[in-house]
């Protein structure tokens, strides 16, 4: 039995059902991130682990107690809240030794550990100060330590990162992990971010409409979408729209040139419009590849230096397709306005009526063509 | 040059209307001896037996009604914020009712209702009635401070984390809510205890000795000791107002948020 077990869970509001048939096994010590947009049902499932919404049915272990109905603050759960929450009327040692007086811990003890605590946050001289005294992301490590206080069985976090600017939101990302790491806590983390997913995560858990999408581990959820919608959710996806030439061997074409993808299309007949989804990095400039791949010509529209990569923006009649190529100062960038033919293994593409939730073992594999090519 | 004038026309148009009439009171006071400014007045009233034991009455009264009033209405307006915002204009014109039904009525409708009970039978029944009636005329204002006080701060968010880490109701009302919206508390209290203070009609029909019937009783047969209690009582409700900057200071910069 896993450490965290969340049973074929359901919430209804009313008419409204915000989450639907959930289930999800946490390991002990695992970091699982809830990525999914807005309304998605991530922060009514975490709130629902935490106590603060009761299931409308299934059921939620902990530890191989069923705490289902159980109050929150019999649950023994930490949670860190994205406006911090840390309460105003008292100094920063009162808040992280808040929960541990709650528990009648001895006062020697609360003070040792909430010491200990402030080290851990890198914040060992702040104890004295109250919350209007810290900066935004010093307020958040004072909350993720008042939630470690208790010794939590499970920590939550719900976008806690959410309301800090970009340069502390990577390192207090980067901060969080490394301490629940070294407290071996198990961890759920709520965002929609999914860079942030990326950086923290062991696993993560695709949501969409109150439904599971994908579970997986990065490495899956990434190159293995199990939907159309994961595989536009996480990372950047190209859509082009093409025609079907020959539905049975996946024969499509886009302005006249034709391409394959990795699977018929038994739905679909010839003349039909659908559309073809790939992603940037899974495209290549025309002689960077020597297998026999798509190839498809188009204008540059557009060169955007990011760094370690090129962003190169391509028209193909009515369908723009964005790809990636890794910085190299030897090579020669293609200029708006050329006209370059640019190729992409079949396999590369995902196609229609890939909308149905699957393991991640059955999914599209989108960086086939990739590794094929390396 | 006009725009200026006119902000400052209005100001002192207003502070006038205002200032005459305590200049005024506080010149008639002094004047109890013929052709000198002293404070008989003041010593006459300070003197009287009946203003220290009317005002501690009232005093006593104000208290227990700040007190009840903080227990009946911080956890109702917390609730409804938390959990049943649907019901707060419900709730809103409940507590404005003490606006519409004049004091008699409600005075009588209390005598009425409680008038078969040990409440009327005895003085101390007497004054739990007297409590009780300046509980509902304190509604309106510490309805509405608390509900301020609340909406300033992030209850929801608080009440989870206290939650969290293993508070219940009790101590969450008295450990994190009461203490944050201790200033709107204050000057809810703060309005409470003038209303109490002053208070003529409710008490002077409960035959309670308070502070509104003294004063009452005091104009009907003195000319200048009237008018130096109006300006005690001046001097007490600016004392009050002090107190509640003072203390509420420190508070409030800690609800104010982070920089």
């Amino acid at each position: 039995m896993s450490f965290l077990e969340i049973v074929h869970v359901h919430k209804r509001f009313g008419t409204t059902i915000a989450v639907e048939d959930f289930t999800l096994a946490v390991e002990q010590g695992e970091f699982i991130s809830f990525l999914g947009p807005s309304g998605c049902g991530k922060t009514t499932t975490l709130r629902m682990v935490a106590g603060f919404e009761k299931p409308t049915s299934g059921q939620i272990v902990i530890d191989g107690v069923d705490v289902t109905n159980m109050p929150p603050n019999r649950r023994n759960i930490g949670m860190v809240f994205q406006s911090y929450a840390l309460f105003p009327n008292m100094t920063v040692a009162d808040n992280i030794g808040f929960g541990l007086r709650i528990a009648r811990r001895p006062a020697h003890e609360i003070r040792v550990r909430v010491e200990e605590l402030l080290r851990i946050i890198h914040m060992p001289e702040f104890g004295r100060r109250y919350p209007y005294q810290l900066s935004g992301g010093q307020q958040q490590r004072v909350a993720l330590a008042r939630a470690l206080a208790i010794q939590p069985k499970l920590l939550l976090l719900d976008e806690p990162l959410s309301a800090l600017d970009a340069k502390i939101r990577a390192s207090l990302r980067q901060e969080i992990r490394d301490i629940q790491r070294q407290l071996g806590i198990t961890t759920i983390y709520v965002t929609h971010d999914q860079e942030e997913a990326m950086a923290l995560s062991d696993r993560i858990v695709v949501m969409s409409r109150g439904k599971i999408e994908q579970i997986g581990t990065l490495f899956e959820v990434y190159n293995f979408p199990a939907t159309r919608f994961v595989a536009s959710f996480v990372g950047t996806l190209n859509q082009i729209e093409a025609t079907v030439v020959d539905a049975a061997i996946g024969l499509l074409a886009v302005e006249g040139q034709q391409f394959r993808i990795a699977r018929p299309l038994p739905q679909h007949r010839s003349g039909d419009r659908v559309n073809i989804a790939i992603r940037p990095e899974l495209i290549a400039l025309d002689g960077q590849f020597n297998s026999a791949m798509n190839r498809l010509s188009g204008t540059v529209e557009d060169v955007t230096f990011l760094g370690s990569i090129v962003r190169v923006r391509l028209r193909l009649a009515a369908n723009r397709l964005s790809m990636d190529i890794f910085n190299n100062p030897h090579l020669r960038l293609p200029q708006p306005g050329e006209t370059i033919t640019v190729h992409f293994a079949p396999e590369a593409c995902l196609a229609p009526g890939d909308d149905t939730p699957r393991e991640a073992s059955n999914a599209q594999p989108l960086s086939a063509s990739a590794a094929e090519a390396a | 040059m006009l725009k200026r004038f006119w902000p400052w026309f209005w100001f002192l148009v207003g502070a006038t209307y205002f200032l005459v009439p305590l200049y005024a009171t506080l010149d008639f006071s002094l004047r109890a001896r013929r052709g000198e400014l002293s404070f008989a007045a003041y010593t006459s009233v300070l003197n009287d037996i009946r203003f220290i034991e009317s005002f501690m009455f009232s005093l006593q009264t104000a208290l227990a009604t700040i007190v009840v009033s903080a227990i009946v209405i911080v956890p109702t307006a917390y609730w409804v914020q938390l959990r049943l915002p649907r019901l707060r204009p419900v709730i809103e014109f409940f507590t404005l009712l003490p606006f519409v039904v004049p004091a008699v009525v409600l005075v009588f409708s209390l005598a009425r209702t409680y008038s078969r009970t040990p409440l009327t039978d005895s003085r101390e029944g007497l004054w739990v009635l007297l409590v009780g009636s300046y509980v509902i005329l304190s509604f309106p204002y510490m309805y509405r401070a608390v509900d301020t006080g609340l909406r300033s701060i992030n209850i929801h968010d608080l009440t989870e984390a206290a939650q969290s880490l293993g508070a219940g109701w009790f101590t969450i009302l008295t450990r994190v809510i009461f203490p944050n919206i201790y200033v709107a508390l204050l000057s809810g209290a703060f309005i409470t205890f003038a209303i109490v203070m002053g208070e003529f009609t409710i008490a002077a029909l409960l035959a309670q000795p308070a502070f509104g019937p003294y004063m009452n009783r005091l104009a009907s047969s003195k000319v200048y000791e009237p008018s130096a209690l109006a300006i005690i009582s001046f001097a007490l409700t600016w004392a009050a107002i002090a107190a509640i900057q003072w203390f509420g200071q420190g508070a409030q910069a800690r609800v104010a948020g982070p920089r």
